[in-house]
């Protein structure tokens, strides 16, 4: 072990920001990081065993205690819940034998659940030792198990069972225009790094992750740092639910992604980049890897690019599931090799973010949109779309519809439109930008999409009218719990209390004061955590409260009060070990 | 001519530089807070002192001041939020605050007194946390943990060891500490450093002093949390 570890380390240069590459390559080969391992890891990075724990305790797919040979997770994404994934998880688990969530005693698989894995457009899916699993059935179940059975290594698996389409369904300005090989970075050069950023400034291009800040001023802050080392980092995880779009730019649109990051050097003087990957694609990594490569050998990428005298490289780096590195200060801490706890702002990214670096953090879909206005001009751009909101956006469309997949629309487009292009009828709602976003009903599609009426990062997910509401916002705040960084208290405790008073009431515990106090601590969360994630935590609760308060109310006992604390549960182990199941075994809570 | 910002309609100058905490402080404006101690760097997590800045949520312990903010520090509103904050904190460990030998110099239960904190509010999380007796001066507590990280920072920043640190993710976060075994007697701690000291609640204690000063004749028996905090802060600003 230690031979490997030591090889390992050294194919990292020692370089303790490299942390999360190094425990993903332990992880992998011995299924686990154990203590020894850790030991070994900390002397030769000559950094403190707390901080690998700390970094292993936070990510999840980092385990102190092994996996098995076959880790499989399947994703917990509404959409993929719509598609029968609980009965498909529980048939697996019959058919290998092993529990949910736990490892099997032989040590040959393992099986858990997994936040969203960007795959909604071709669910059920799933991750066997973090490689993605598409279209998931009884058949595929069956021809996965068999295959577990024969201890056949994935790599002689056949392929299909790892085929990811990419579903684009329409195109406009972004997925129409084709650029040539270094095409942005010769118009760059010719036009000139100032007025190339003036043209990124007269398309009013606004960051696509969702909060939408003005790219060119973002950059232009940098190119004004008095800091000269600076960073170019491409967020990657796209973690919000339902959100793929940016899996699809990076499989077949890559090229321009790494034009654009390579452009923005030019602007803010960067030599340095990162494509923050989430782990979750980890299918992409080795091509990603030979697109970069075929750049450097082209001379676009690497020292002296284009004989411009501009030296610029690009690193990719692999996240391992934490929906909190989305953050741009959380994502930068772990690019540093630590947990992804969102920093205290000011100072922004902008003047102090990787190593404390002046770093400009934008989206995949922004770096593609950058490279085009780079090549035409930011005229063109800034005539598709709405006054606020230039350009087009790229929208991840899922659930239910005929045709789930890629979709670019001019911002401004309506609601219903979008619809009818991709076959949704009957519907009762969509959720516009994921978890975090709005949910609207089927009063509201006229409403946009744009930054002045619906923001969104590009998630999209229609429900129709035979869901349930409160499945959705089970689940939307069963994530939001279980991806909290536990960094402040609101969001911490909070999004854990939302989880038990929301089930509390969709159980049909809820007694007349449950609804208002589940809308009081709604606020205390939105209104207090420290980043983003808290602050939209609620948000499924509360617009879904807004529109459709008397389904809450519907579900509440008619009498004054019902504790928290469940009696008659909390003695059912009591009951087993006594071998009860009759009625006098069980207690009535409150008196009916 | 200096800058100002008001607190409440107080107007209280400041140096660049300065947080909002900071410049309260000078002035002899509390601000709640458990996570903050001015001797470490701010940390930003507890949120009990978070102020309205000109009608936006900000950490004070954390956010810069600067010229002009108009700051709301005392309003129903704020100390209705700040109590279910702390009511969190109570919920998610387990504190006991009668037979804790910490009760009366407790910060946490300080807080709770000054709120007029007079019940939990939330369910229990009832977490099964550990003690870790091992170290022949020093006891943890981990069920009166609250992540303030203060022992982190002490440790490294006074101590100029790395004794302790923050793990785990969401609800599942808890304090570690480095030694091979993971027990405090493996570690490098001593009972004169100041991370054994400085937690604000009874996760950390020394042992065989819990009881040297009688209940009812401890610190917060005597004044109210804000009196002792800024009277304790002045004193190490000046």
């Amino acid at each position: 072990m230690k031979q490997f570890i030591q090889q390992v380390v050294e194919n990292n240069n020692f370089k303790p920001v490299r942390l999360l590459a190094i425990l993903r390559e332990v992880q992998s080969k011995f299924l686990y990081i154990s203590k020894d391992a850790i030991e070994i890891v900390a002397e030769l990075l000559n950094i403190e065993r707390t901080q690998i724990i700390s970094v292993i305790e936070f990510y999840s797919f980092f385990h102190l205690q092994p996996r098995g040979q076959y880790d499989i997770l399947i994703s917990d994404s509404i959409t993929d819940l719509m598609m029968e994934k609980q009965s498909l998880i529980e048939y697996l688990s019959t058919q290998l034998n092993v529990e949910i969530g736990t490892v099997r005693e032989d040590g040959l698989v393992s099986l858990g659940n997994t936040s969203c894995t960007g795959m909604c457009d071709q669910g059920p899916a799933g991750l066997i030792n973090g490689y993605a699993l598409t279209c998931l059935s009884k058949q595929r179940i069956d021809e996965i198990v068999s295959l577990i059975k024969q201890q056949l290594p994935l790599n002689n698996w056949p392929k299909q069972l790892f085929q990811i389409t990419d579903n684009i369904h329409k195109t406009n300005l972004l997925l129409e225009t084709e650029i040539s090989q270094g095409e942005a970075i010769k118009a760059t050069l010719s036009r000139g790094i100032t007025q190339t950023l003036e043209e990124i400034n007269i398309s009013s291009l606004r960051g696509r992750g969702g909060a939408g800040f003005n790219t060119a001023m973002k950059w232009q802050f940098c190119a004004k740092e008095k800091e000269l080392e600076r960073y170019v980092v491409c967020n990657a995880d796209e973690g919000e639910p339902g959100t793929f779009k940016d899996r699809v730019l990076l499989n077949s649109y890559a090229e321009q992604v790494f034009e654009g990051m390579t452009v923005c050097s030019l602007i803010i003087g960067s030599k340095q980049g990162f494509l923050y990957l989430r782990g979750e694609y980890l299918h992409l990594y080795q091509q990603l890897q030979s697109t970069l490569q075929q750049r450097r050998s082209l001379g676009l990428l690497g020292k002296n690019i284009l004989q411009s005298g501009h030296d610029f490289d690009i690193e990719i780096c692999l996240g391992a599931g934490a929906y909190i590195c989305g953050e741009e200060s959380a994502l930068i801490e772990s690019l540093e090799g630590k947990r992804g706890i969102p920093r205290n702002r000011p100072p922004y990214p902008v003047t102090q973010g990787y190593l404390n670096k002046p770093t400009v953090v934008n989206n995949v879909e922004t770096f593609l949109a950058a490279a085009n206005i780079a090549v035409s001009g930011g005229k063109q751009f800034a005539d598709l779309g709405t006054e606020k909101s230039s350009g087009t956006k790229i929208l991840s469309i899922s659930g239910d519809c005929q045709l789930p997949g890629i979709y670019e629309y001019p911002f401004g487009t309506s609601i219903k439109d979008i619809l009818i292009h991709c076959g949704a009828e009957d519907v009762l709602g969509v959720q516009v930008g994921g978890p975090s976003g709005t949910f609207i009903s089927n009063q509201e599609f006229d409403r946009k999409i744009a930054f002045e009426d619906l923001a969104t990062g590009g998630s999209f997910i229609i429900f129709n009218n035979h869901r349930n509401i409160f499945d959705l916002v089970k689940n939307f705040t069963h994530f939001f719990a279980h991806e909290s960084c536990g960094f402040c208290t609101p969001c911490r405790v909070g999004t854990s209390l939302l989880k038990q008073q929301l089930d509390k009431i969709v159980d049909g515990h809820g007694s007349a004061g449950d609804v208002i106090a589940l809308e009081e601590l709604c606020q205390i969360v939105k209104n207090y955590s420290h980043c983003g994630l808290g602050q939209t935590a609620a948000n499924p609760i509360l617009s879904t409260l807004q529109r459709y308060p008397e389904i809450y109310q519907k579900q509440i006992k008619d009498i004054s009060f019902e504790p928290g604390f469940d009696l008659d549960a909390s003695i059912e182990t009591a009951r087993q070990l006594a071998d009860r199941k009759d009625e006098n075994a069980h207690l009535v809570q409150v008196e009916q | 001519m200096s800058k100002k910002i008001t607190i409440d309609g107080k107007e209280i100058s400041f140096k660049d530089g300065q947080t909002i905490m900071e410049a309260a402080t000078e002035a002899k404006v509390y601000i709640p807070h458990l996570c903050h101690n001015p001797a470490y760097e701010p940390h930003g997590s507890c949120k009990l002192c978070t102020v309205t800045v000109n009608g936006r949520s900000c950490t004070a312990c954390t956010f810069p001041a600067a010229d002009g903010q108009e700051i709301i520090n005392s309003s129903k509103e704020l100390a209705d939020d700040r109590k279910s904050i702390t009511q969190m904190l109570f919920v998610e460990g387990n504190h006991f605050c009668p037979s804790c030998e910490k009760t009366g110099n407790c910060q946490l239960q300080g807080i709770a007194y000054h709120l007029n904190m007079l019940d939990n509010h939330y369910p229990h999380f009832f977490s099964d946390r550990e003690v870790d007796a091992s170290h022949p001066d020093i006891l943890i507590d981990h069920n009166r943990c609250i992540f303030c990280s203060l022992c982190v920072r002490a440790s490294q920043e006074t101590d100029a060891k790395d004794v302790f640190a923050i793990s785990g993710r969401g609800i599942n976060k808890h304090l570690i500490i480095n030694s091979k075994t993971g027990k405090l007697k493996d570690s490098d701690i001593n009972i004169n450093d100041c991370a054994a000291h400085i937690c604000p609640t009874g996760a950390i204690l020394i042992k065989r002093t819990g009881y040297t000063i009688p209940i009812g004749q401890r610190t917060y028996d005597e004044k109210q949390i804000d009196q002792v905090t800024l009277e304790k802060e002045l004193n190490k600003n000046g």
